[in-house]
C-alpha cells in the first residue's frame, strides 16, 4: 500500500468520525491527530484536525438538511438531527456529487427501523417523495413521442417514460405536506466547496400529520420544476407498466384488471389521459432491446 | 500570461462564478461579463434546469469549468463515471480549459466533500501528476490545477507547498490557477511569506487567477467565499499580475452571496491592476456581448 493511501485512509477514518453534540472532534482522535498533524504556535494538532472534521459535518448535514425537509418536518427536529448523523456515518457518501447524499436513505430506514417511529409507512412515503423529487429535477430528456407516432404504431408499440417521470403508490398525502414545507422553508441552493463557519439553520415550524389516504402520483418535471401530479389508480398502473416497456395492449389490460370502472367509461378515460400525458412530454421510443 | 497552451491560447479578461441567485439577472438582463465560470458538477447530470439555464448562458457568454471533487491528489484511481460525465460537459460548454484543486478528498471510495490539503511528498507528487496526465488525455483540454487554503500541515512533508505546486505542474506539464486569496488564507494559517509563495510559481504556466474574500477567526483564517477582497489580497493579486501579466481572473463569492451588480463591481476592481500591464482587457466575442472597456 502507497504511503499516500494509508495516510489518507487514517485522516479520512478521523473526518468521517461523527462530532460531539457540541459539535467538536471527539477527545478519542487526538492521538491519531499528534500522529499526523504538526501543531502550530496557536493551534495544536488536535485543533487543526478538527477544523476538517467540523467542515465535513457542517456540509454534509446542512445538504442533507436542505434535501430532506419534509422527513424533518414529520419525525420532528430532534429526531432528524440524530438520523441525519446516523445515516451519514452508515452510509457517507459515494459519489462526487453531493446530489446523491440521500440516495440510500430509504433502503437504510427499512433497516434500521428505530428511526421510523409508530408510523414506518408516512416516514418511508415522505423519503420516497423527497427523492423522487431530486430525480425528477435533473433527470434526462428524450426526444418525445408524438400522438401520431403513437397511434400510426398501434397496441404493439413499446413506450418509455422520460426518465425524469417517478411514479409513486403512497399510503399518505405526502405531497400536500411537502408543498406546503417547500412552500414555508423554501428550495434549496448548489454551491461550491467554500468553507462553512456553522451549519446551515432553517426555520422549523410544526406541520400537521397527514391521514392516511392511498395515493398514486406522477412526480415530473415542466418548465423546468418539479410537479406532483395525482393519478387515477387505473392511469397508474398503466403508466406502472408502460415504464417496466409492457407493450401499448398489455399495458392496457393491467391497467383495467379488477377495475370498477364502467366499461363505457374507459375508452374516454384512456384518450383523456393520453392526450394528457402526450401533451406533457412523458412519452419517449423504448430503446431497441 | 494572455493566450498560452495552458489557457488553450485564449486572452480572457475578469469573469464572476455563475451562481444561482443570479440566474434571473443575468438570463433577464443580459449584463456585460467576459466570462463566467461554473462549477462543473452541478451541471455533470442527465437534464432538467441547470443544463436549460447553463444552454442558454452558453449562447451569450463564454464558460469555464472549475470542478471541485476530481480529487488529483487522492490515491484511489480516478472514478470512470465522474471522468464521462466531465467529458461530456466539456464537449457541451467548450471550455478552453479545465481547472480543479490540487488536494484530494476521496478514499476507498467514500467521499468527503471537501478540499483536503496534501502531504507535500515527492511520492504524493508523483501519484497527482500521473492522474492530471489521465485527465488531460481524457478530456482533451488543458486541466489547470489550483492551490488550495489549508488549515493543517503533515509531519510526513518534505517540502513547502509551492514547491509541491512546482513539483506536480512540472510532472503533470499542466497549468496553474493560481488562487492569490487561498495563498494569503494558507499563509495566515501556517505562518509564511505569502509573497514568497507568489514569486515562487512559474508565471508561464498561470493560466488563471481566482481571488475572494474569507473569514477571519481568532486563530485561523477560513475560506469562506463570503466577503470582499481585502487589500492583502488585491497587492499580492497585483504580484501576481506583474510576474505573470494580465491573467484571466476571476472572482469567487460562494455564501451569502450579494447582488449581481455588487459581486461584478468587485470583481472588476481587478481592471486597475491589468490597467498597469495593458492597455485595454480584451473584447468580449460571445454573440450578444460587448466589449468590456475600462473605466
Amino acid at each position: 500500500m502507497s504511503e499516500l493511501l494509508n495516510l489518507q485512509r487514517r485522516v479520512a477514518a478521523v473526518i468521517l468520525q461523527p462530532l460531539t453534540s457540541a459539535e467538536t472532534m471527539r477527545r478519542s482522535a487526538k492521538a491519531e491527530a499528534d500522529a499526523l498533524i504538526k501543531p502550530n504556535k496557536v493551534l495544536s494538532s488536535f485543533e487543526r484536525l478538527e477544523i476538517y472534521n467540523q467542515q465535513y459535518w457542517f456540509r454534509v448535514l446542512s445538504c442533507f438538511a436542505e434535501d430532506f425537509p419534509g422527513l424533518r418536518a414529520i419525525v420532528g427536529v430532534r429526531t432528524f438531527e440524530k438520523l441525519m448523523r446516523a445515516y451519514l456515518t452508515d452510509c457517507p457518501s459515494r459519489s462526487f456529487t453531493l446530489r446523491n447524499l440521500g440516495s440510500r436513505l430509504e433502503e437504510w430506514l427499512s433497516t434500521n427501523p428505530k428511526w421510523i417511529g409508530s408510523n414506518p409507512r408516512l416516514v418511508l412515503d415522505m423519503v420516497r417523495l423527497e427523492w423522487a423529487h431530486i430525480e425528477a429535477f435533473d433527470g434526462g430528456f428524450e426526444p418525445v413521442l408524438t400522438p401520431a407516432e403513437i397511434e400510426a404504431a398501434g397496441l404493439d408499440l413499446r413506450i418509455s417514460l422520460q426518465p425524469y417521470v417517478r411514479l409513486l403508490e403512497l399510503a399518505y398525502p405526502v405531497d400536500d405536506l411537502l408543498i406546503e414545507v417547500h412552500d414555508y422553508e423554501g428550495e434549496g441552493n448548489v454551491s461550491s466547496n467554500a468553507a462553512r463557519q456553522s451549519r446551515l439553520r432553517t426555520r422549523v415550524r410544526h406541520y400537521a400529520k397527514p391521514e392516511p389516504e392511498p395515493v398514486y402520483l406522477a412526480v415530473h418535471r415542466a418548465d423546468d420544476s418539479v410537479y406532483y401530479k395525482r393519478l387515477q389508480l387505473e392511469s397508474y398502473r398503466m403508466l406502472k407498466a408502460l415504464s417496466q416497456q409492457a407493450p401499448l395492449g398489455n399495458a392496457i389490460e393491467r391497467a383495467f384488471e379488477g377495475s370498477s370502472m364502467p366499461e363505457e367509461e374507459r375508452i374516454p378515460a384512456l384518450q383523456e389521459w393520453f392526450a394528457n400525458w402526450a401533451q406533457l412530454g412523458w412519452f419517449s421510443r423504448a430503446p431497441v432491446a | 500570461m494572455p493566450a498560452n497552451r495552458f489557457n488553450g491560447f485564449t486572452d480572457y479578461g475578469i469573469g464572476i462564478g455563475l451562481r444561482i441567485p443570479h440566474y434571473r439577472h443575468i438570463l433577464e438582463r443580459k449584463p456585460v461579463v467576459d466570462w463566467f465560470e461554473i462549477i462543473s458538477e452541478n451541471y455533470m447530470v442527465d437534464g432538467g434546469k441547470p443544463l436549460k439555464v447553463l444552454d442558454r448562458i452558453l449562447e451569450q457568454y463564454r464558460v469555464v469549468q472549475h470542478g471541485v471533487s476530481m480529487y488529483f491528489g487522492s490515491a484511489e484511481p480516478l472514478n470512470p463515471e465522474h471522468l464521462k460525465r466531465l467529458k461530456n460537459l466539456v464537449r457541451r460548454t467548450r471550455t478552453p480549459w479545465l481547472s480543479d484543486h490540487l488536494c484530494w478528498g476521496s478514499v476507498d471510495g467514500t467521499y468527503t466533500h471537501d478540499l483536503l490539503p496534501m502531504p507535500y511528498t515527492f511520492e504524493a507528487a508523483r501519484i497527482t501528476a500521473q492522474k492530471i496526465r489521465q485527465v488531460q488525455d481524457t478530456v482533451e483540454v488543458p486541466v489547470v490545477v489550483e492551490n488550495v487554503s489549508s488549515y493543517a500541515e503533515y509531519h510526513v512533508s518534505e517540502m513547502t507547498e509551492w514547491e509541491f505546486l512546482n513539483e506536480v505542474v512540472e510532472r503533470a506539464d499542466c497549468g496553474i490557477l493560481l488562487d492569490v486569496n487561498n495563498i494569503y488564507v494558507s499563509s495566515r494559517n501556517h505562518d509564511f511569506d505569502p509573497f514568497t509563495y507568489v514569486n515562487s510559481v512559474p508565471a508561464h504556466r498561470v493560466a488563471q487567477i481566482h481571488i475572494a474574500g474569507h473569514s477571519k477567526f481568532e486563530k485561523y483564517i477560513l475560506d469562506t467565499h463570503d466577503h470582499p477582497v481585502i487589500d492583502p489580497v488585491w497587492a499580492l493579486y497585483a504580484r501576481a499580475i506583474e510576474r505573470c501579466g494580465p491573467t484571466a481572473t476571476l472572482l469567487e463569492w460562494d455564501d451569502k452571496i450579494p447582488s449581481f451588480e455588487e459581486v461584478h463591481a468587485e470583481a472588476l476592481k481587478a481592471n486597475r491592476f491589468f490597467q498597469k500591464q495593458a492597455p485595454f482587457v480584451p473584447a468580449v466575442e460571445a454573440p450578444g456581448a460587448r466589449a468590456l472597456v475600462l473605466p
